[in-house]
């Protein structure tokens, strides 16, 4: 039998098993999608989209300036009055074909997400592909259907939205945007972020094949600038999710002008680990609370706080886990940890990693290697991490986990809510009526129990506090884009 | 150069995904509005009807079981069959004497669609967490009767048919359906369309026969949830109801608006199938 | 194989007293199933490619417990069983052999004669196979004998009466005594996964086997509707992972039943090497207990090999 034990020595390596890129046909240029076609940005500006696994170019696409904005803007205006009054079972249907244009192009999709933002190809296909088409489908099916959404009331669609969405889940985000404002009635303009902007002009080609009318949806590429020029443009609504720092400056600029304003923004969850939780999934939700999407996820638990008595075995138990991570090319299908999205992402993480070492906390990282070219982190444990350690207090957008101990669920609760961000929790324990008692208490838009980064186009999602307000999914996603206060039907 | 022979329709029962004769070796003429006569309908038993409860109990669990999501696309993916074949319906209905079978067809998929649309948007309208005076989660959550016995109406065979069927089972309950008695025939083409998408065998039973002749056999029967008798005749409404009470059948009898209107379709055809059942649990360290 | 072993091996010893059960099972940890469902649907999407396919592939051969066991099985049956278990494919000398035959206790002589001179290890069920609910003493005696007849390899069952029924202690006592009559045999547990009802019970079988000294935990007998599936190959592998981390011992864990295609083969291999590490990719530490999934590895062989799918009349059927 020694034969035997000496051939499986080696260790298993999987061998590569990249997904094709042959199945997108990128365009060299991409101009700005306004009224239904694709023009030229009147800004004259143009830059250069890569892919942050290896820093390779992608395609040039435009940059909207203060003038694009407003034409996408009036495009969106005047289409507005069609949009709404027709019948919502007529918008239904145009939504209805977006869901199943996503489900029939979903690989073609789920590559070029994983290509254009760095993470993995198993993520893309099997998490953002199926919830983007899920939610067009479900919102598809309220557009109408309003009336037994607010019984008693007449909603009304605001008008336009100008809506703003990161890079951390493209086209997953644009999907969360336009689906309620489009059932709602009201027309759009999406400005994706900077360093991903190629999913959402594909979107936009598949909203030309659906035959929506021009001007409904409205798709300009750019940086912070577009962004900043869409706040101020004479819109109903702006919807953004990104950072604290940025949504804090759009509730500034939006201030007196009766825009109405939701906003998702970041979050330091805590994932609690009690002692009786069913450990070995315990793992796997702590380990996917922080390095699915490498971290990039505003509602990661990155955070965790462990029971004291199972600390020493949880942690044990985290290593060897993380030993098992493979960290590289995003779009092999095997990969479980891909690039982070940008150089100046990865300098963030460094440096804030940097901090938490220099605050005394312990560092752990697996032995991985990492590729030569493009933008990689590798996934950390902080031990010894207390609250008042910046590693646990700001968020860090990287697969980095702080780790610190509590004793009850009295002391659990505390210091899961001793941050001004809200956004989500995680709770993990074999007893019911504890699961309850702390989710009543958790000051969090979101709370997991024994499990970890669920969505569902059916459940809201949002924040307390300075993770932002206003609820996306279900029936509470409509009301942010409705009018209610109308005379009653 | 003479006429192409067309080959013509054969008119058989739908149970558990097949389609088999009546057990009884019976059929009945259909004809035209105009007298023309057009195919020859099974004419199904009280023993059809039995196989048609036992596969629609057959079908339950698992129909139930699916997403609400998944139930939502399979629906919707049967409008896409309804929409191919609509030329079949609209001749049908014409046939039928519909006055604007376009229109007809129309309405009966959109109808299809918007009920489709309902499947994971209903728990959260009639659903509801409800906050009882102690320290108990308590939730409400609307779950499907089980199976469900439909008499289509007999006029309007198509959008009556649908406007009945979709609330029924878009909650994930299962269907036996006594089809129109003069005009089976949209209902058999249903059929068809449902026997070649992802809905599973069983979860739509359609019989075409004598209304009079069925009616009690369903309204009686011991394995059936509740029954919709909107199609069900005047003068058999008490005798059905009388024989319902004996497992404590649900009885539902659809709007009395003209079906195109909009009030004729609604949220409350979906719950009255339907059951509530409240949970508590202990909210404590 | 009945070659005889350079050194007696030492079989493991319980490290609990039946005393000891009910509280193995009461700290046994809680399972969540849509997590640990979770897990496996994820493992089971890892794509194996290539030369690492090629690999897996023959690594299942040489963990396949080559199975027959019908009421019909003859010597002759055996004879061809034999022969192809040690040379699958007659046209491809280099296909490994299988690690083991798994048969009833009469046939074991023709398998120990037939397997004389070769790697291939002969397993044999006993005690009761598959419901373990004869007269204990029937059940021990059918262990010593088919261990006296030359088994390498003896797969026996949890009393299921006993665990489902909370009598702990009774079951553990069972499986020291099978332990003890099985001698110097490699002992694996059946626990019938299908049976237990839910997955914290399997952690707590796994617990109880492993605690009385099995050399090798198993999925189940092949004999009802619930055989082996990936969540309960996780599960299992978690216990194993705690034990071993717990005692130092290494146990090794067969799945059997319903695994016909070489797909399937290789999501449990990853699902072992994520959970338990390279050092279980090993016949000494995991089995497949199967019949025509040998066919269906050679098949795919056949396609690495000449890129072109292969047909079931290239193949023999024993």
């Amino acid at each position: 039998m020694s034969d035997a034990i000496e051939r499986t020595s080696a260790p298993w390596d999987y061998a590569p098993a990249p997904e094709s890129r042959e199945l997108v046909k990128l365009q060299d240029r991409y101009g700005l999608f306004i009224g239904g076609a694709f023009v030229e940005p009147k800004s004259g500006r143009s830059y250069t989209t890569i892919d942050p696994s290896s820093e390779e170019p992608l395609a040039e696409v435009a940059e909207a300036g203060a003038q694009d904005v407003a034409r996408a803007v009036e495009a969106a205006r005047e289409a507005a009055d069609g949009w709404q009054a027709l019948p919502g079972a007529e918008r239904a249907k145009y939504l209805f074909r977006i869901a199943r244009q996503l489900q029939e192009r979903a690989r073609e999709f789920a590559v070029l997400e994983s290509m254009n933002g760095g993470k993995p190809i198993k993520e893309s296909r099997d998490i953002d592909l199926p919830l983007a088409a899920a939610h067009f489908f479900y919102y598809a099916g309220w557009a109408d259907k309003l009336a037994y959404a607010f019984p008693g009331r007449s909603p009304r669609p605001l008008g336009v939205a100008g809506q703003i969405i990161p890079w951390n889940f493209p086209l997953l985000m644009a999907s969360w945007k336009l689906a309620p404002a489009l059932a709602a009635g009201n027309t759009a303009v999406l400005k994706p972020a900077e360093t991903t902007p190629l999913t959402a002009l594909l979107l936009a080609q598949v909203i030309q094949e659906a035959e929506l009318p021009p001007g409904v949806v409205n798709i300009l590429t750019g940086a912070g600038s577009t962004g900043a020029a869409l706040v101020d443009a004479p819109v109903d609504k702006i919807a953004f999710t990104g950072s604290t720092e940025v949504g804090k400056a759009i509730r500034r600029a939006t201030a007196g002008t009766g825009k109405r304003l939701t906003l998702e923004l970041g979050g330091k969850a805590a994932n609690i680990v009690f002692e009786d939780a069913p450990l070995d999934q315990a793992v796997e939700g702590v380990v996917n609370g922080i390095f699915f999407n490498q971290g990039h996820v505003c509602c990661a638990g990155s955070r965790l706080l462990v029971q004291e008595p199972v600390f020493e075995v949880l942690l044990d138990k985290l290593k060897q886990r993380l030993q098992t991570l493979r960290l590289g090319d995003p779009l092999d299908k095997n990969t479980d940890i891909g690039a982070i999205n940008s150089r100046a992402q990865l300098e963030k993480i460094e440096a804030l990693v940097a901090t938490g070492q220099q605050e005394g906390a312990e560092l752990y990282q697996p032995d991985c290697a990492l590729p030569e070219r493009g933008f990689w982190f590798r996934p950390s444990l902080f031990t010894g991490v207390t609250q008042s350690h910046r590693i646990a207090r700001e968020e860090i957008f990287g697969p980095v986990l702080s780790i610190l101990t509590f004793r009850t669920p009295e002391e659990a609760v505390t210091k899961a809510n001793d941050t001004p961000y809200g956004l989500s929790a995680g709770i993990w324990t074999e007893k019911g009526s504890r699961i309850l008692w702390m989710a009543q208490r958790m000051r969090a838009g979101v709370v997991w129990a024994n499990t970890f980064n669920r969505f569902d186009p059916t459940s809201p999602f949002g924040g307390y506090q300075e993770s932002g307000f206003g609820r996306e999914g279900g029936l509470h996603g409509l009301a942010p884009y409705l009018a209610l206060d109308g005379p009653p039907a | 150069m003479s006429e192409r022979v067309p080959v013509r329709r054969t008119a058989k029962l739908f149970i558990a995904g097949t389609f088999p004769r009546s057990e009884s070796g019976r059929s009945y003429e259909v004809t035209s509005h105009d007298g023309r006569p057009l195919a020859h309908a099974a004419q199904a038993s009280r023993k059809d009807l039995r196989e048609a409860v036992v596969a629609a109990r057959a079908a339950q669990s698992g129909w139930a079981a699916m997403t609400a999501y998944n139930r939502g696309q399979i629906l919707y993916r049967v409008a896409e069959l309804m929409e191919g074949r609509r030329g079949q319906f609209e001749a049908e209905l014409a046939d039928a004497g519909a006055a604007d079978p376009v229109r007809g067809v129309s309405a009966a998929i959109d109808r299809w669609v918007w009920y489709a649309g309902w499947a994971d948007k209903i728990a959260q309208v009639a659903g509801s967490s409800n906050p009882v005076a102690g320290p108990y989660f308590n939730f409400t959550i609307p779950e499907p009767t089980g199976v469900v016995g439909i008499v289509a109406p007999p006029d309007q065979s198509l959008l009556g048919l649908v406007s009945r069927l979709a609330p029924a089972i878009v909650s994930g309950n299962t269907a036996v359906v006594i089809a129109s008695e003069p005009a089976p025939l949209p209902a058999v083409s249903l059929g068809e369309v449902l026997a070649t998408s992802d809905v599973p065998a069983g979860v739509v039973n359609i019989l075409t026969g004598r209304t009079a002749e069925l009616v009690p056999w369903l309204a009686g029967h011991m394995d059936v949830n509740a029954i919709d008798v909107t199609g069900v005749p005047e003068d058999l409404l008490t005798e059905a109801e009388t024989l319902a009470a004996e497992n404590v059948k649900r009885v539902h009898r659809g709007p009395k608006t003209d079906p195109f209107d909009a009030a004729a379709q609604g949220p409350a055809e979906i719950t009255a199938l339907m059951e509530f059942k409240t949970v508590w649990h202990p909210m404590g360290a | 194989m009945s070659q005889a072993a350079p050194l007696a091996r030492l079989a493991p010893a319980p490290v609990a007293m039946p005393g000891d059960a009910a509280r193995l099972v009461a700290r046994s940890p809680a399972v969540d199933a849509v997590g640990l469902e979770g897990r496996a649907a994820s493992l089971a999407t890892r794509s194996i490619k290539q030369a690492s396919k090629r690999r897996a592939l023959e690594l299942a051969i040489r963990c396949m417990d080559l199975t027959t066991l019908e009421g019909s099985d003859t010597p002759g049956k055996i004879v061809a069983l034999c022969a192809k278990a040690v040379r699958p494919d007659p046209l491809e000398p280099t296909i490994p052999s299988v690690a083991a035959v798994c048969l009833y206790p009469q046939l074991v002589p023709v398998a120990v004669e037939q397997l004389a001179n070769s790697s291939v290890a002969v397993a044999s069920v006993a005690g009761g196979f598959p419901s373990g609910l004869g007269p204990l003493e029937a059940r021990l005696a059918e262990i010593r004998a088919v261990a006296a007849s030359g088994a390498d390899e003896i797969d026996i069952v949890l009393n299921r009466s006993l665990f489902l029924g909370g009598r702990y202690a009774d079951a553990f006592a069972e499986l020291v005594a099978a332990r003890e009559a099985a001698g110097t045999a490699h002992l694996k547990v059946i626990l019938e996964t299908g049976e237990l009802g839910s997955y914290d019970r399997v952690r707590q079988a796994s617990v109880l086997a492993m605690a009385a000294g099995a050399d090798f935990i198993k999925t189940s007998t092949g004999k009802i509707g619930v055989n082996a599936t990936l969540p309960i190959a996780l599960c299992m592998m978690e216990a194993v992972r705690e034990f071993h981390a717990q005692t130092g011992r290494a146990v090794g864990v067969k799945v059997a039943g319903g695994i016909r295609k070489s797909k399937q083969a290789i999501q449990y291999l990853v699902v072992l090497h994520e959970t338990l590490g390279t050092h279980w990719l090993t016949p000494e530490r995991f089995r497949i207990g199967a019949s025509s999934l040998l066919n269906d590895i050679l098949m795919q062989l056949s396609k690495g090999a000449t890129g072109r799918y292969a047909g079931p009349d290239y193949f023999t059927d024993d």
